[in-house]
């Protein structure tokens, strides 16, 4: 993986967020750093999803937290339409940052215990100020909970506790919609979540998005369910982009041998040896990646220049990047 | 029944006292398992599927806020009429459990090899170098590298997969006839969770071990298991042979959980069909079917009668569900059962 490059990058139209050689280190004493993201490159189009995947380790979370600028990433540029976003002074982030919300993994802890329903979701209008009376605010918030599928009259009073876990999740979007965001960055939005409630969330998300006109930023470790959702995914190992695909074409096009093991790896999948023999070697310790490819010491295919030379992502099909020197198929 | 089984639970039901009532999270459930056969518990959290595990284990039994009733037996003993003594002599030989968390099941004050020669000698009685030595074959036998330096090793340098390896390999360490998986690949990545299902369902079969895989995730126990049991609020609602549940469920439940899960071959942007509201409060569980209020073919006397588990299939291949209006089988015309005939036929 490993690779770097920009090959991806779309210059015609104009997106709504980019990230520019994104690293994101953290400082693990005795000059020891954990390189968490290095390099990343990305791209958002209006009305775009664009999924992350990746096993945990990968470096998915921290790349969609340095987008937000929680913390600050080490080195990059992110900006969120033609603002730049990285180097702003607390006061103009935190007001540009309004316009891109997260949706964090686990709904029960992303929300205050001891508020009710009302405040949680108005909270973002009482921080930046609402123009109108208080009567059109209730509005908006009724709005905006029925929006999400929440019965405005049932949960108004209601705290956390008393809400289940989708139904939490429920409003952490309710929260984040109320900031007109233009990007939400959904990290594991589902993995939390029961089976049957999982699919209530999808099919939210995506509705939301159209309503709302939304771009996204997915984030998730489960193949199926970022291929579900996305239009582009973007497969992460290591801090390093492997490849860009079409979520349509993964099942059938995908090259780089890190999204054939992840996409082997459903239970149920064929294709068992690449599975077995690749994932059996466990992931490299973050604190001293290998040299070249980061994937070589897992990959079947890993031969010395793998070792040598960091692959560039490059274009295979057309919309298709890989970083690989040897892709498959 | 005839003695041929190796584990009877007969009508179990597995009741806790809370602040807000009395909690039924089993609610009279049965099962039978042969030596050697693979069985999946399938349903989401707060179905009483752990619970269930925990109860034939022995692990839960009667206590001051617990209430376990019906019996299990297991190689011919009654789990809860016996001593806890006599139960203990259970675990290891006859009945063993894999959990969810390898992070939380092992000592992190001891070696790895110390969890596995422990129940060795404790159980077997074999002396210390003989147990370090079928330890080091038992590392190797679940896919562990270099064995014999892993044994001088603590918990925490181990990866996830790793440890989840070394639960195994203690499960297995007396030879249990029965093992018990709880979840045993929701705490690892997703790379790890398939090396983990394949290795137990391979060890299943060269050890003729049963197995009872349980699990909230339907693609896990397709393929790795024999029959499989779909719980929902505490009871069953289907049970069959593995692949007719995922290729032709009879019970509404069943069906929804599977059109629930985003597939791989559908195209991207696929809606999905989810199941409306939320699973039942277990301390105030609906009257009547319990998935009733979620169910899309709910009639009137669902909401009232509970169903009972009736049996579709035939006495070779046992396909029983608890619904008053069973789906059909695709392709096939719905037969002539009249519902209400269905509900008095019990099994």
């Amino acid at each position: 993986m490993a690779g770097s490059g920009t090959a991806h990058m779309r210059s015609t139209d104009s997106p709504v967020l980019t990230v520019d050689d994104l690293v994101v280190e953290f400082p693990v004493g005795r000059k020891q750093k954990v390189h968490a993201v290095s390099g990343l490159n990305l791209d958002l189009l209006p009305g775009e999803t664009l999924g992350i995947l990746g096993e945990s380790g990968c470096g998915k979370s921290t790349a969609g937290r340095a987008v937000m600028q929680l913390p600050s990433p080490t080195s990059g540029r992110v900006h969120l339409g033609e603002r730049e976003l990285t180097g702003l002074k607390t006061r103009d982030l935190r007001k540009a940052r309004a316009r891109m919300q997260m949706i964090m993994q686990d709904p029960t802890s992303s929300l205050n215990p001891r508020r009710k329903v009302k405040d949680l979701v108005a909270e973002g209008l009482a921080i930046w100020g609402f123009d109108g009376t208080a009567e059109e605010k209730e509005a908006r918030i009724r709005e905006t909970l029925t929006a999400v599928g929440l019965d405005p009259t049932v949960v108004w009073d209601r705290r956390p506790h008393e809400l289940s876990g989708g139904q939490c999740q429920r409003v952490c979007i309710a929260r984040a919609l109320m900031m007109n965001p233009k990007v939400l960055i959904c990290d594991e939005p589902v993995s939390a979540l029961d089976v049957s409630v999982q699919a209530q969330i999808l099919n939210l998300l995506e509705r939301t998005k159209e309503q709302y006109d939304l771009s996204m930023i997915f984030i998730a470790h489960d193949v199926s369910v970022v291929k579900n959702i996305s239009d582009r995914v973007m497969v992460l190992y290591l801090g390093k982009t492997c490849e860009v695909i079409p979520s349509g074409d993964m099942e059938t096009r995908a090259a780089h041998p890190y999204t054939r093991m992840l996409l082997a790896s459903i239970p149920g999948a064929g294709d068992r040896e690449v599975a077995s023999s690749a994932a059996a070697v466990e992931l490299p310790s973050p604190l001293n990646p290998p040299s070249g490819c980061r994937f070589r010491t897992r990959c079947p295919l890993a031969t010395e220049r793998c070792a040598a030379e960091e692959p560039e992502l490059r274009e295979l099909h057309p919309g298709q990047f890989v970083a690989c020197h040897h892709p498959v198929g | 029944m005839t003695s041929d089984y190796l584990l009877e639970v007969d009508d179990v039901r597995t009741e806790f006292a809370t602040s807000r009532g009395l909690v039924r999270a089993v609610d009279g459930v049965s099962l039978t398992l042969r030596p050697g056969e693979t069985l999946g518990i399938v349903g989401e959290s707060g179905s009483g599927k752990s619970v269930l595990g925990r109860t034939i284990m022995g692990l839960i039994t009667n206590g001051p806020s617990t209430t376990v009733s019906g019996t299990v037996r297991l190689a011919g003993q009654d789990v809860h009429a016996i001593s806890a003594s006599q139960r203990r002599k259970l675990w290891g030989p006859k009945v063993a459990m894999v959990f969810q968390d390898p992070m939380t099941s092992l000592n992190p004050v001891k070696k790895v090899g110390v969890h596995i020669t422990e129940a060795l000698r404790l159980h077997l009685g074999v002396g210390k170098a003989e147990a370090r030595e079928r330890a080091v074959d038992l590392l190797k036998k679940v896919g562990i590298p270099e064995p014999a330096r892993r044994m001088n090793q603590y918990p925490h340098e181990l990866s996830g997969g790793m440890r989840q390896r070394v639960v195994i390999a203690m499960a297995l360490s007396c030879d249990p006839e029965l093992l018990i998986a709880d979840e045993p690949t929701t705490a690892l990545d997703v790379t790890v969770q398939k090396q983990i299902l394949d290795l137990l369902a391979s060890l299943s079969t060269t050890l003729n071990m049963a197995t009872i895989l349980i699990s909230h995730d339907l693609g896990a126990v397709e393929g790795r298991t024999d029959r499989v049991q779909v719980m929902y609020a505490g009871r069953v609602v289907e049970t069959a042979r593995t692949q007719t549940v995922f290729n032709a469920p009879s019970h509404p439940y069943a069906e929804a959980l599977l059109a629930s899960i985003p597939r791989l071959n559908d195209p991207p942007h696929t809606i999905l069909r989810a199941i409306d509201g939320t699973p039942p409060d277990m301390a105030n569980p609906p009257s009547g079917c319990r998935f009733a209020p979620r169910c899309v073919y709910a009639a009137d006397n669902c909401r009232t009668d509970p169903p009972v588990l009736a049996d579709l299939g035939t006495a070779l291949e046992p396909h029983r569900v608890a619904c008053h209006y069973p789906l059909p089988a695709p392709g096939v015309t719905p037969p002539d059962l009249d519902p209400a005939g269905l509900v008095k036929e019990k099994n």
